[in-house]
């Protein structure tokens, strides 16, 4: 089966993201950040900043909602017993900080087909409640036996 | 920072239950990463771990070139290549390409057990 290119510059409404200072912390234990400013509220207000910082890979997190319901949409047409998370790129902006409200769009940038692989590209652009773009992520999944 | 030059390794061994604590702080609940079953069921070794937690891995090592400054990773591409499994050591390796005028572009990469789950990986820095 061919890939279907007909679903490249579709976009999907943009989901918003409410940024928690548990979240913040729970996610940085996860992925073993130790630097106080994503941790402890005094240190990150001494730092000049409003509330904890999130870690750039945060980005993940807010951008995830948006993410799952373009990768699974059938018109894209992703085999997800295939699929593997082939690349990824993020582009940091301004500071994520707990409090703030991050609203996220994808796009399907680009579908196309090398060696029998299917490659599926979106990007998602994520901006903060002052409108500043806080992350651009460009993700890549590979689709095995298209 | 010369190019060339190569950054502090990052070590780190994945417990057993990390993916447990990286899918409740993610939201990624993809049974190949906590259902042993399911996992070996489609063809795994057992549960693997989720590749964006290896990647926040390198970007850690990244992050640690430019001290504690949490906005100085700019910028940070991936490629994933195999699985990372649980309870093996992991080194994040890299060299810095290019340095000046405040910024840094480094090459990195992410091994484990011999294989090189992530590989060509740049990251841009803000370096003082």
């Amino acid at each position: 089966m061919p890939v279907n290119a007909e679903a490249v510059g579709k976009s999907y409404p943009p989901v918003v993201y409410a940024v928690g200072r548990e979240k913040v912390r729970e996610y940085a234990h996860a992925v073993g950040e130790t630097n106080p400013l994503y941790h402890d509220v005094e240190a990150a207000r001494a730092a000049g900043y409003a509330d904890v910082v999130a870690p750039p890979m945060f980005a993940v997190v807010y951008s995830a909602p948006v993410m799952g319901p373009a990768i699974l949409d059938p018109a894209v047409g992703i085999n997800l017993a295939a699929m593997v998370h082939g690349g990824q790129e993020f582009v940091w902006g301004e500071p994520v900080v707990a409090g703030d409200e991050i609203s996220t769009t994808a796009t399907v940038k680009d579908v196309s087909e090398r060696g029998g692989m299917g490659f599926y590209v979106f990007e998602s652009v994520s901006r903060n409640q002052d409108g500043e773009t806080v992350c651009t992520g460009t993700w890549t999944n590979i689709v095995r036996g298209v | 920072m010369e190019p060339g030059e190569a950054i502090p390794e990052l070590r780190v061994t994945p417990d057993k239950y990390v993916t447990y604590r990286y899918a409740g702080a993610s939201g990624d609940f993809n049974p190949i990463h906590i259902d042993e079953e399911f996992a070996r069921a489609v063809g795994l070794p057992g549960r693997i771990l989720h590749g964006l937690w290896t990647m926040a891995q390198v970007a850690r090592a990244a992050e640690q070139v430019a001290g504690d400054d949490p906005t100085a990773l700019r910028r940070l591409s991936v490629q994933f290549r195999g699985m990372g499994a649980l309870e093996q050591e992991i080194a994040v390796t890299g060299t810095v390409r290019e340095a000046g005028d405040g910024t840094a572009t480094l090459e990195l990469e992410a091994e484990q057990d011999g294989k090189r789950i992530i590989r060509n990986a740049e990251a841009d820095i803000a370096v003082s």
